[in-house]
């Protein structure tokens, strides 16, 4: 199927294009598995239309089974991380003009999590993940009346992994991950990241001593597939060495 | 069918409910039931900042903000509640930080503020530094440090889980219930995405924090999620929806698309340009121009597009301008935005000024609730064990029009006052019995739409409401308007009842749960345009063509939308006096084909502050 882009009949007028969706099924059978397929939809799209339009046009307009999970559509909320042609996307935050719309666009369920339905995938092993590096501000002490006090340098120092949306793009894109699923993940230690460089937490030691096991951190072979999944441009493989270099010098 | 058993069950976890559950789980049992993920909720996309009078960068008290949310309202907000919020405010962002939100620091490494749209100094002097904020995600800060707690507290969550029922003892839509009549809360009926199964939760106390209902129109701001479920379930059961009609119109949607762009832009400078490059709002709100309120800003912008002077091929957008900015300034303080202009639209904001229009952004009604977060049946009494926070309710803390940053703090302040007040009224009560069979009457109305071959599309109807609603019941309105969008929704109903789904399947049947949806954002905007067409005057949010001035002496108290029975159902005839006062400009009443909507309004709570004309 090609694209073709019809000139604007008006000023103004976002010009159309045709594109074909080719969407990794599973499908839920009588007897509980699930069958895989893959099936074709031809969308009709414009200009600023993201993959997530062409999947609401597919569901709303020619297969209501088609499913997905999706809330804020502008990538803020984490819930459509998927397998955009081969590489780990928010459907809402890719344009398809972006895509080569010529070509078929290949949409699978993010891989390493067990799939549920569709593009839906068990989300409950990520999240057990992220909570066993207790992502919470730990302190000791007594608690200040007013603000805790951080200059702006110490806020700088854990900024970029404050980002985090916990969409899973980063965790589902390491081979580590894919193999077994039992390795912690690049965003359990993105968000254990947050923790251990934030001047006002006193949990680093903890945090670090739980990613030292040997499903830990050391597994990372540091491929950066996470750093170019995320859509929020968080630098994920750096992070990760971070916590690696914490957890040598013990200075954090 | 599985039952369960807690004092206190949540509905919704974004802000309101996660602040209510942090209070009620260290108190009594709690269980959370959220449709979404926790961490997918919208309370995530709110940008600029949360106010609160700290006054860590220039003199501040908390009277000044009261105040400005009075003004901000149009004097239809309860001046008792902004008091209370605007107190608490402090706490409200101090807990916070406690909690390890990353705000942005000044250079003393206290809490940084800054300029929000309606925020002043000394009762309107000039605009003062009162939002607190982390860049533009404020609200992704927020949500996130939320969900850590309760990570931290081990907060019980039902993920994925839709609530279709609320169990009351008396259907206050299916007969008369007389004022001062005891009226108790029993649990909520709930069902599992991922399995299609029915859960019934039996509760002491039911917090409902659902949120907001921005998909009743086609331009909004809003996650596809936001469908008003809360409120529906409520109006439903008959209990009112109060101030229905104001709703907000955020100035700085990304045009053709909605998605919000922070007041925070402004606040940091950003300027507001028609075709002509002009700087418009001087004309409109000569002294704080484009910090006016949203309401304000919103209508101007319309008036600058319908007056000829929009930009674009087809003059249909305005300008937000930042190139007067430095690239720096705007990488730390609004990363997020001129990412959101980059990716969707193409446009550098450093360089190229981003084309703007008005989305539909929040619900300033909601289900009628006093300052503790318990939920009223009429102008007095409450129901028994019923809560409700955040947009999902009406405090009223924003009356007619909210200010920027005031939700991100309702729902900090009252999601923690409905989670206290719930907890409490837990540890006092016993469960009251379920009705029979609780879960029959929702399961067989969707089942008849999970089986049904053939009809009606979700997504046609769907479309068809947001339209007409964009068209009738936007920005500007009229008689006729309304009466359009009133006539488009009952044919909408009619439609309804014909609908079916493609998925016939129990496994994770979102095309199911958006027919669901889709029931309740009919129910809502029903309520919305009645409220409008009542309300023969300009206020705040709602903006009548052809009443276009304030009528304090008809129209200041809040409009109660009731769901009745008709009168050949066992309802009566509605008169003068009846529990709700359905009297005097709130003598209305709307037939639908099963129930009638039955108007009444209730007054507002003025303490410091008279009616003053609103000029900025």
């Amino acid at each position: 199927m090609t694209a073709v882009a019809e000139a604007p009949s008006k000023i103004g007028e976002v010009p159309s294009f045709t594109v074909t969706l080719r969407v990794l099924r599973h499908l839920p059978a009588d007897d509980g598995e699930l069958a895989e397929r893959w099936d074709e939809f031809q969308v009709q799209a414009h200009g600023t239309d993201r993959v997530l339009d062409a999947l609401h046009q597919v569901k709303w307009e020619q297969d209501g089974s088609l499913t997905f999970r999706r809330s804020c559509a502008h990538g803020v909320c984490g819930s459509d991380a998927m397998r955009i042609n081969g590489r780990n996307r928010l459907a809402c935050k890719t344009l398809l003009k972006d895509l080569d719309p010529s070509k078929p666009i290949t949409v699978e369920p993010i891989k390493g999590l067990p799939v549920i339905k569709d593009l839906v995938v068990d989300m409950e092993p990520f999240f057990a993940s992220y909570r066993e590096i207790m992502p919470f501000l730990i302190t000791t002490g007594n608690e200040p009346t007013r603000e805790r006090l951080q200059s702006a340098e110490q806020r700088e120092r854990f900024d970029d992994t404050t980002k985090c949306i916990l969409c899973a793009a980063c965790t589902s894109s390491c081979p580590v991950f894919w193999t077994d699923g039992q390795y912690f993940g690049p965003a359990a230690i993105v968000n254990a990241h947050r923790f251990i460089f934030d001047s006002r937490d006193e949990g680093g030691a903890q945090r670090l001593e739980i990613l030292n096991d040997k499903e830990g951190v050391w597994r990372c072979r540091t491929t950066f597939n996470c750093t170019e999944a995320c859509p929020r441009g968080i630098q994920v493989t750096k992070a990760i060495q971070e916590v690696k270099r914490a957890m040598i010098t013990r200075a954090f | 069918m599985q039952t369960h058993q807690y004092d206190v069950v949540i509905v919704g976890a974004g802000g309101a409910g996660m602040r209510a559950a942090l209070e009620s789980s260290t108190r009594v049992r709690t269980a959370v039931i959220s449709k979404l993920y926790p961490t997918r909720s919208h309370t995530g996309a709110a940008q600029g900042g949360m106010c609160a009078a700290l006054a860590n960068v220039e003199e501040d008290n908390w009277e000044w903000h009261t105040f400005d949310t009075v003004k901000g309202g149009d004097y239809l907000v309860d001046q008792d509640a902004a008091e209370v919020m605007a107190k608490e405010a402090i706490d409200a962002v101090l807990d916070l930080e406690k909690m390890g939100l990353p705000f942005n620091r000044t250079p003393e490494g206290k809490i940084d503020q800054r300029r929000f749209g309606g925020h002043t100094r000394n009762h309107g002097e000039a605009a003062v530094r009162r939002s607190c904020y982390a860049a533009d995600r404020t609200g992704h800060m927020i949500l996130q440090t939320l969900y850590q707690q309760c990570v931290k507290n081990e907060v019980e969550f039902y993920n994925e889980f839709y609530v279709l029922d609320l169990l009351v003892d008396h259907d206050l839509a299916a007969g008369h219930v007389p004022e001062g009549e005891e009226v108790n809360v029993s649990g909520v009926v709930a069902y599992e995405l991922a399995t299609g199964e029915i859960h019934v939760f039996q509760a002491k106390s039911v917090v409902i924090a659902t949120g907001g209902a921005g998909k009743i129109f086609k331009t909004t701001s809003n996650a596809h999620t936001l469908t008003g479920d809360g409120m529906a379930l409520a109006y439903r059961r008959g209990i009112p929806l109060e101030d229905m009609e104001f709703f907000q119109f955020h100035p700085t949607g990304l045009a053709g698309l909605g998605i919000l762009l922070s007041e925070a832009a402004r606040g940091e400078g950003g300027i507001l340009r028609n075709a002509d490059g002009e700087r418009f709002m001087e004309r409109y709100a000569p002294t704080i121009k484009d910090l006016a309120p949203r309401d304000i800003v919103a209508r101007s912008m319309a008036n600058e597009v319908r007056e000829g002077r929009g930009a674009g091929p087809n003059k249909d957008y305005v300008l937000l301008d930042l190139t007067h900015l430095e690239p720096a300034h705007i990488d730390a303080k609004l990363p997020d935005i001129t990412e959101f202009a980059r990716t969707y639209l193409g446009i550098e904001p450093y360089t190229e000024p981003v084309p703007v229009y008005p989305t539909a952004h929040y619900a300033m009604g909601g289900i009628p609730t006093n300052i503790e977060g318990e939920v009223l049946r009429n102008s007095n009494d409450v129901i028994r064990g019923l809560y409700a926070a955040g947009e999902v309710a009406c405090v009223s803390v924003h009356g007619s029009n909210r200010l920027g940053t005031n939700s991100l703090l309702d729902i900090n302040v009252f999601g923690k006052r409905a989670g206290i007040s719930a907890a409490h009224y837990a540890v006092g009560a016993s469960f009251v019995d379920l009705p029979e069979s609780p879960a029959v009457d929702v399961v067989a109305e969707l089942e008849q739409i999970r089986v049904r071959p053939d009809g009606e599309r979700v997504a046609d109807l769907r479309k068809a409401l947001q339209e007409t609603m964009d068209a009738n019941a936007q920005v500007f309105r009229t008689r006729e308007s309304l009466q359009q969008a009133l006539a488009d929704i009952k044919a909408l109903h009619k439609r309804f009842r014909a609908v079916s789904v493609q998925d016939k399947s129990k496994t994770f049947n979102t095309d199911l749960l958006e027919a669901v949806e889709l029931g309740f954002l009919l129910d809502i905007a029903e309520t919305v345009v009645v409220g409008a067409l009542n309300r023969d005057e300009s206020r705040g949010g709602h903006f009548r063509e052809d009443f276009p001035k304030r009528d304090d002496e008809n129209y200041m108290r809040h409009t109660m939308a009731y769901r009745r029975p008709l009168p050949a159902k066992g309802g009566r005839q509605w008169q003068s006096g009846a529990d709700g006062d359905h009297d005097g400009a709130f003598a209305y009443t709307e037939v639908f084909d099963d129930y009638q909507l039955v108007l009444g309004s209730k007054p507002v709570t003025v303490t410091r502050y008279q009616p003053m004309e609103r000029k900025y």
